[in-house]
């Protein structure tokens, strides 16, 4: 959850502790739901007939603060009791300690003269040390993302170690991945450029999946989306760490992506926007099933002699001869669409409209998820269409 | 112009993602030299790469199973290209349990070398991850800038300690100062210096050996006719020599440099399948 937010936000509810974050641009949300049963006792405190159960957020960096150091609280801590305080405006968590700390003794005789090592407690501290931590924290809304699996066309099911294996081939830097459906069932993995990165210097990087490496595979074909991968890996580190198989719904480019996570006490739900399809369009058509064949045949154009042919003629140009008339969107020169191409089909942009600039941190198009203040269930989802559900103010024109 | 190249074995390509980590350690952007036999890449001396430049050279055989190539033209057959080397390490890093790599110079939307890993899976077919490497194709009227450098008219050849040793002493002496003096003699002896305004630092090598170069056409060198105690030496950017032993791993067959005195010093570095040549200029 650290890695989406800085806020921490703790909700308990009937059917569990929810922690739940949100990050800054509001286009990534992680919940993690942790049944009753996770708990040695789980009480969310009593809502009455007009107030909802209370909940709070914390900054998180304090609360991870109390966890540093895991290895050693293994060892040492027997339990953590948190405690919500609502008068005294803290939230309060008690490791209690299994044992006290050790002191160093000296060597001893043992048995038979033979002398014992040190490391032996001698003279141990009384057990049941408790460390108290109080964190302060505020008072916060609901913070729920607006999603819903069932509508959702497209789902794949795999071993985390499956999806860890193929992001290993990305950078670490990269910020975001265009993942697709391909004919034969082969899914592909590919990192996204952004339309103002120069075509001719960014490396491109395609992994493709077969079906049967994957648990569940219900896809719509021809289908691709594009999101954040650093918001994933947090996710995908854990569900490697915690052996869960991942799941992951999407649907239309610009409808968000969520992955889960099911196990009997936990319930993890990470929902990311995705990229929506006007900006899209431009990449190199991965929708189209035609265009990315499964295995990279041998047979596309590596012929460069027209090419040579129009480097001899201009003048240190290293751009490829020019492109055929294809709607401009940005002031760039255009990606040449290969003229001589066999496999790749033109996809037709309809009515492209002119790329506003990018929002800040490289977002990007990415649209804002919907955040309700407070949502009632049964209110219908936002609007099918493609239209901006909320914008930040100072986000995207 | 056609380039497309194939590696089974996984010791050739762990051996060749070596070679190309060392590369891209040593240069950002590179020419990369096809010939039917050879790979070349060439780092030439224009001033942003502070003067410092490479040649390095192998043959296919060494590492390719399959490999064919065709040049611009019959009597040019030769492809020279340029790219940025860590591009292609990053895509063979990930590749070292593959079942095959291919490698194919395409032209979709802009030349690229393709690299093409397949990886082994638990499914019937296997995984293939692609890389399309963007690279820059330099007409043939620019290859007279990418030639082999010949070796300079040296005061001094000498062996170098051994490699490890060499870098961790560089490493030091980086943290204290921007250049660092090279100076050594036809007795075997080198010394590494470095001197700021708070301190002088001096490491000295001794019984390294010096290399015998038979003299072409029987001409004197200036190496020859030399008194053996008299140092030759050159200050240089201590971060190009630190880069250079960095960049190796693999203990090389054999590595000497040649100095010019207070001009140049030519490293060369043998393995038994590859050979690098490092020229980095003295500071004035």
């Amino acid at each position: 959850l650290s890695r989406i937010g800085d806020e921490l936000y703790l909700e308990p509810t009937e059917s569990g502790l929810s922690l739940r974050a949100v990050n800054s641009s509001r286009s990534a949300f992680a919940a993690f739901l942790f049944a009753p049963l996770f708990f040695q006792l789980y009480e969310p405190g009593s809502a009455g007939p007009d107030t909802e159960l209370f909940r709070c957020k914390v900054h998180m960096k304090s609360f991870l603060g109390v966890f540093r150091s895991l290895p050693s609280l293994e060892k040492s801590v027997g339990k953590c009791l948190m405690l919500l305080k609502p008068r005294a405006s803290r939230l309060v968590l008690q490791l209690h300690c299994k044992h006290g700390e050790y002191r160093r003794g000296q060597a001893q005789r043992g048995p038979a003269g033979t002398a014992s090592c040190p490391a032996e407690p001698l003279s141990p501290l009384p057990p049941g040390v408790t460390k108290t931590h109080n964190l302060a924290f505020q008072e916060c809304e609901r913070l729920q993302a607006v999603f819903d699996t069932q509508r959702c066309a497209s789902r794949l099911c795999a071993p985390a170690r499956l999806l860890a294996e193929a992001v290993v081939h990305f950078p670490p830097t990269l910020a975001e991945v265009t993942l697709g459906t391909g004919t034969g069932g082969k899914i592909s993995l590919r990192n996204y450029v952004e339309d103002e990165a120069e075509p001719s210097k960014t490396m491109v990087t395609e992994l493709w999946l077969a079906e049967d490496e994957f648990q569940s595979v219900a896809v719509a074909p021809g289908s691709h989306i594009t999101f954040c991968l650093k918001e994933f890996r947090g996710l995908l580190s854990f569900a490697e760490a915690s052996n869960l198989p991942l799941t992951i719904h999407f649907d239309e480019p610009g409808r968000p992506v969520i992955f889960t996570l099911d196990d009997t006490v936990l319930e993890v739900h990470l929902v990311l926007a995705t990229l929506s399809d006007l900006e899209s369009s431009s990449q190199s058509p991965s929708t189209n099933g035609v265009s990315h064949l499964p295995v990279p045949s041998d047979d596309f154009a590596d012929d460069l002699e027209s090419y040579m042919a129009a480097m001899e003629t201009s003048e240190g140009c290293s751009e490829g001869p020019p492109s055929p008339t294809f709607p401009l969107r940005t002031p760039q020169p255009a990606k040449s669409k290969p003229q001589e191409e066999e496999e790749e089909e033109e996809e037709e942009e309809e009515g492209a409209v002119p790329g506003t600039p990018p929002a800040q941190e490289g977002e990007g198009w990415f649209r804002s998820l919907f955040f309700g203040s407070v949502m009632t269930p049964g209110r219908p989802g936002p609007a099918t269409t493609q239209e901006v559900l909320a914008e930040d103010s100072d986000g995207e024109s | 112009m056609r380039f497309r190249a194939k590696i089974v074995d996984l010791a050739c390509l762990n051996h060749f993602s070596r070679i190309i980590n060392t590369i891209a350690k040593l240069a950002k952007t590179c020419i990369l030299r096809l010939t039917v036999c050879k790979l070349y890449f060439i780092l030439s001396d224009k001033v942003a790469n502070g003067g410092a430049s490479m040649w390095c050279e192998l043959s296919q055989g060494n590492f390719f199973d399959e490999f064919q190539m065709e040049g611009v033209a019959a009597e040019h057959n030769e492809i020279y290209l340029e790219f940025v080397p860590e591009n292609l390490w990053r895509a063979l890093k990930t590749a070292q349990s593959a079942k095959a790599v291919k490698i194919k110079l395409t032209n979709k939307h802009c030349p690229c070398l393709r690299v093409a890993v397949e990886l082994p899976s638990l499914s019937s077919s296997s995984r293939v991850v692609t890389h399309d490497i963007p690279v820059g194709v330099i007409p043939r009227r620019m290859w007279s800038d990418f030639r082999e450098p010949s070796v300079p008219d040296f005061d001094v050849s000498i062996y170098l300690p051994v490699l490890k040793t060499m870098k961790s002493v560089v490493e030091r002496m980086k943290n204290l100062s921007n250049f660092i003096v090279i100076e050594a003699n036809l007795s075997g002896e080198m010394n590494l210096k470095i001197e700021t305004d708070l301190v002088s630092v001096t490491t000295h090598f001794k019984d390294l050996g010096n290399p015998p170069w038979a003299s072409e056409d029987g001409c004197q060198s200036s190496a020859q006719g030399r008194d053996l105690e008299s140092m030759a030496e050159a200050c240089i950017d201590i971060k190009k020599l630190q880069q250079l032993l960095a960049g190796q791993q693999v203990n090389p067959t054999k590595a000497l440099c040649n100095i010019v005195h207070k001009r140049i010093i030519h490293f060369i570095l043998l393995h038994e399948e590859v050979s690098l040549q490092y020229f980095i200029p003295a500071i004035a």
